[in-house]
C-alpha cells in the first residue's frame, strides 16, 4: 500500500495549571495523551468521542492551530511540526478546516464573497477577476447561487452558512479537510443535505476527510474508518463496518449501545455507564476507563494497556485482548 | 385509555414584533393521559418550545401572547389564568426542566439552597426536615453523597449531575405533569442514556406524566408511547410511537425518519427533504409543507388540510383522498 497522506504519531497536548504568586505548575491537564493514526488519500477517517475526550484538540493540532506538546504529524512525508512559519502557511493551503458553529466561524461584517475569497488572497491565488469568478463557481458548487456573494452571513440559515464554510474551505483546492462537528448545530433535514454535499464533493475532487463528531450514526454514514477516543487517548480504531458491527473495546460497546435508535421496535437493553468522564487533570491510573468499565479486571487499575493489532486489522487498547 | 390530565385545544400563540404578528404556534391540539409519556418532535422553529412555555404560563410577554385556544389541566382552563394561580400550579402540579441545566440553576446559591427553596415554596417545613427532604430527592435521582452535594455550587457539578439536580427540583412536589424541553440535548450520549433511564424510572415509580420535547427521533422512539410531530407551528401527525415510525402518514414525518443516518447499516446516500423550514407566517395559503413535499398536489397549494384520523391522525390530503 502507498504512503498514507497524513500520519500522526504519539501526539500530545498538555496544559499546565499554574498556581500561586510564583506561577508554579501544580498540575497538568492531559487533553490529548499520545494519539497515533494515519489517513490514506481519498478516505474519510471519523473520530468520535464525548466532550472533553480531545478530539477537537487533535484536529486543531494537525493544522497547528494549537501547538502540540509532543509528537509528530507528517503530511505527504513532511513533518508539519518542524516547519517554519512560511512553510507552514504553504502546507495549510492543502489542509483546510470546517468548523462546528456556522454563526461564529463567519465574519459578520464581511460579505460572503469576501469570506470565500480571503483564503485565495492569503495564498496568492489568481487576480481579482479570477478570484471573483471562482467565488461564484464555489457558491454554485455548494448549492448556493452566484448572487449570494454580495450578501452577509446573517441573511442565511444555519445550513446555508455551513455551505458557505465549506465553499471557503474548498477555495484553495485543499487535499485534506478537517471537519470539526460540521453538522451538529443543524436540524436533521438540513444535516442530511450537508452530509450528502460533503460526500459529493469528496468524489468530485478526490478529497480526504477527517470527520470529528460526537454523533455515532453520522460518523458511520460518512467514514471509511473510525477512531474512538476517551480521555485523550485513542481506544479503538478500525474499518467502520467492523467497528460498528463488532465493537471490541468496552467503551466502544457502551457508547454504541447508548445511542437511541429511531425505531420503537428495537428498544434494546443499554449498557449504562455509571458516573462521568473523569477529569483529564487526574486521569485514573492504569487504563483510564477502568473505573467505569463493566468488565474491569485487577490488572486494569495497575497497568496502562497498549494499542494492539487484532486479526481483523483493527487496533484496540484494552487488556481483554492481550 | 387513561384519563387525560392535560388537554391542549386549538392553541395559538403569537409574537407581536415590529414587523407585525408572527404566529409561532398556530392551532395545536394534543392531550396527555395520566402517567403517559408523550413526545413532541420537530425541528428548530416548529413551535414545540413555545407550546411548552404557553402551557407553563412562562411566555415572555410582551411580545408573546396566547391568542386562541385552550389549555385545560384537570378540566380547568389555565390558558389565561392569573399569575397567582399559575404560581400554585407550577412546581406543584406541572413542572418543567430545560435544555441547559447551567443556565437554569443560579450560580451563586448552593444546590441545597435552591432545592430547599423549591420545596419551601409549596410545603412549609422546618429547616431540618427541608434538608432531609432535599437529600432524599438527590438520592432519588441517583446522585451519590447527597449530603455534601447540598453544600456545593452548580459549577462544581458536571452537566449530567446538574440535569439530575434540575429533575430533583422538578419532582420535589410530586407534579402530575413534567414537561422536559430538550432535557438531554446538551449532554453526551452515555450521560443522555443515564438521564433517559432516570426519567423512565421516575415515570414508573411516581406515575408522573411526561411531555418530552425533542428534535431527536431516536430519543422519542426509545422513550415515548405517543408522539406528536410538529411543523411550522402546527401538528402534522399524531399517533402511537410504533405507528408513527413504522407507517408514517405525513410526508414530513416520513422524510424526517428517512433523513437520519442509520447506526446499524450504511446507506450510499441519505434521503433529504429539499429546502428549509419556512419562516412563521411566510406561507399564506395551502399546506405549509407543500413547497418541500415530493407528493405535492394542486390542492395542497391552495387549501389547508385539517388534522384527521382516529388514533393515528395526520394533516395531509394524501390520506384524506383515500378515506
Amino acid at each position: 500500500m502507498s504512503e498514507p497522506l497524513l500520519k500522526v504519531e504519539n501526539l500530545k497536548k498538555y496544559y499546565p495549571i499554574k498556581n500561586g504568586v510564583l506561577g508554579r505548575v501544580s498540575e497538568t491537564v492531559r487533553a490529548v495523551d499520545g494519539v497515533s493514526f494515519s489517513v490514506n488519500e481519498g478516505e474519510t477517517l471519523g473520530i468520535v468521542g464525548e466532550s472533553g475526550c480531545g478530539k477537537s484538540t487533535t484536529g486543531r493540532m494537525i493544522m497547528r492551530l494549537i501547538e502540540p506538546t509532543e509528537g509528530k504529524v507528517s503530511f505527504e512525508g513532511k513533518n508539519i511540526l518542524s516547519l517554519s512559519k512560511s512553510d507552514l502557511r504553504r502546507v495549510r493551503k492543502d489542509i483546510q478546516m470546517i468548523f462546528q458553529d456556522p454563526f461564529a466561524s463567519l465574519n459578520p461584517r464581511q460579505t460572503v464573497g469576501k469570506i470565500i475569497e480571503e483564503p485565495m488572497i492569503v495564498h496568492g491565488m489568481g487576480n481579482h477577476k479570477e478570484r471573483k469568478q471562482r467565488v461564484e463557481e464555489l457558491l454554485e458548487l455548494v448549492g448556493l447561487s452566484a448572487y449570494h456573494a454580495k450578501r452577509y452571513p446573517h441573511q442565511f440559515s444555519g445550513g446555508q452558512r455551513q455551505r458557505i464554510g465549506i465553499a471557503r474551505a474548498l477555495a484553495v483546492r485543499p487535499k485534506l479537510i478537517i471537519a470539526d462537528e460540521p453538522v451538529s448545530a443543524l436540524d436533521v433535514s438540513v444535516q442530511s443535505q450537508v452530509l450528502n454535499l460533503l460526500q459529493d464533493l469528496q468524489k468530485k475532487f478526490h478529497l480526504t476527510y477527517i470527520f470529528i463528531a460526537h454523533d455515532l450514526s453520522v460518523v458511520r454514514h460518512i467514514s471509511n474508518r473510525v477512531g474512538v477516543m476517551y480521555l485523550g487517548k485513542m481506544v479503538e480504531i478500525s474499518d467502520s463496518e467492523i467497528l460498528y458491527d463488532h465493537p471490541k473495546h468496552p467503551y466502544t460497546k457502551a457508547l454504541l449501545s447508548a445511542v437511541p435508535i429511531p425505531d420503537p421496535n428495537s428498544r434494546s437493553e443499554r449498557i449504562i455507564l455509571s458516573g462521568d468522564v473523569p477529569s483529564p487533570a487526574h486521569p485514573p491510573a492504569g487504563c483510564t476507563f477502568h473505573d467505569r468499565c463493566p468488565v474491569a479486571m485487577d490488572l486494569c487499575a495497575r497497568e496502562k494497556p497498549v494499542m494492539k493489532k487484532l486479526e481483523d486489522g483493527r487496533l484496540v487498547s484494552c487488556h481483554l485482548y492481550d | 385509555m387513561n384519563q387525560s390530565i392535560l388537554e391542549v385545544k386549538g392553541l395559538k400563540t403569537s409574537f407581536f414584533t415590529d414587523d407585525g404578528e408572527v404566529p409561532a404556534v398556530d392551532g395545536v391540539d394534543f392531550s396527555v393521559g395520566e402517567g403517559e409519556i408523550l413526545g413532541i418532535v420537530g425541528e428548530s422553529g416548529c413551535g414545540k418550545s413555545v407550546t411548552s412555555l404557553s402551557i407553563m404560563g412562562l411566555l415572555p410577554s410582551p411580545p408573546g401572547k396566547i391568542v386562541g385556544g385552550s389549555i385545560s389541566f384537570k378540566g380547568e382552563d389555565i390558558s389565561h389564568a392569573k399569575e397567582s394561580r399559575m404560581r400554585k400550579l407550577r412546581g406543584n402540579d406541572i413542572a418543567m426542566i430545560f435544555q441547559e441545566p447551567m443556565t437554569s440553576l443560579n450560580p451563586v446559591f448552593t444546590i441545597g439552597d435552591q432545592l430547599m427553596e423549591a420545596i419551601r415554596l409549596h410545603n412549609r417545613l422546618p429547616k431540618k426536615e427541608l434538608a432531609a427532604r432535599a437529600a432524599e430527592l438527590l438520592k432519588m435521582v441517583g446522585l451519590p453523597r447527597a449530603k455534601e452535594l447540598l453544600k456545593e455550587y452548580p459549577h462544581e457539578l458536571s452537566g449530567g449531575m446538574r440535569q439530575r439536580v434540575m429533575i430533583a427540583m422538578a419532582m420535589s412536589c410530586n407534579p402530575k405533569v413534567l414537561i422536559a424541553d430538550e432535557p438531554t440535548t446538551a449532554l453526551d450520549v452515555t450521560i443522555q442514556a443515564q438521564i433517559l433511564d432516570l426519567m423512565l424510572k421516575l415515570n414508573r415509580e411516581t406515575h408522573t406524566a411526561i411531555i418530552l420535547i425533542t428534535h431527536d427521533l431516536g430519543v422519542v422512539a426509545q422513550v415515548c408511547k405517543r408522539v406528536v410531530v410538529m411543523y411550522a407551528g402546527k401538528v402534522v401527525e399524531e399517533g402511537d410511537v410504533k405507528d408513527i415510525f413504522n407507517h408514517p402518514k405525513h410526508p414530513y414525518t416520513e422524510g424526517l425518519i428517512r433523513s437520519i443516518p442509520d447506526l446499524h447499516s450504511k446507506k450510499d446516500k441519505l434521503y433529504t427533504i429539499k429546502g428549509s423550514v419556512p419562516r412563521p407566517g411566510s406561507i399564506e395559503k395551502g399546506c405549509l409543507f407543500a413547497p418541500r413535499c415530493e407528493y405535492v398536489m394542486d390542492k395542497c397549494r391552495t387549501d389547508s388540510p385539517e388534522l384527521v384520523g382516529d388514533s393515528h391522525k395526520s394533516r395531509c390530503f394524501l390520506h384524506q383522498v383515500q378515506e
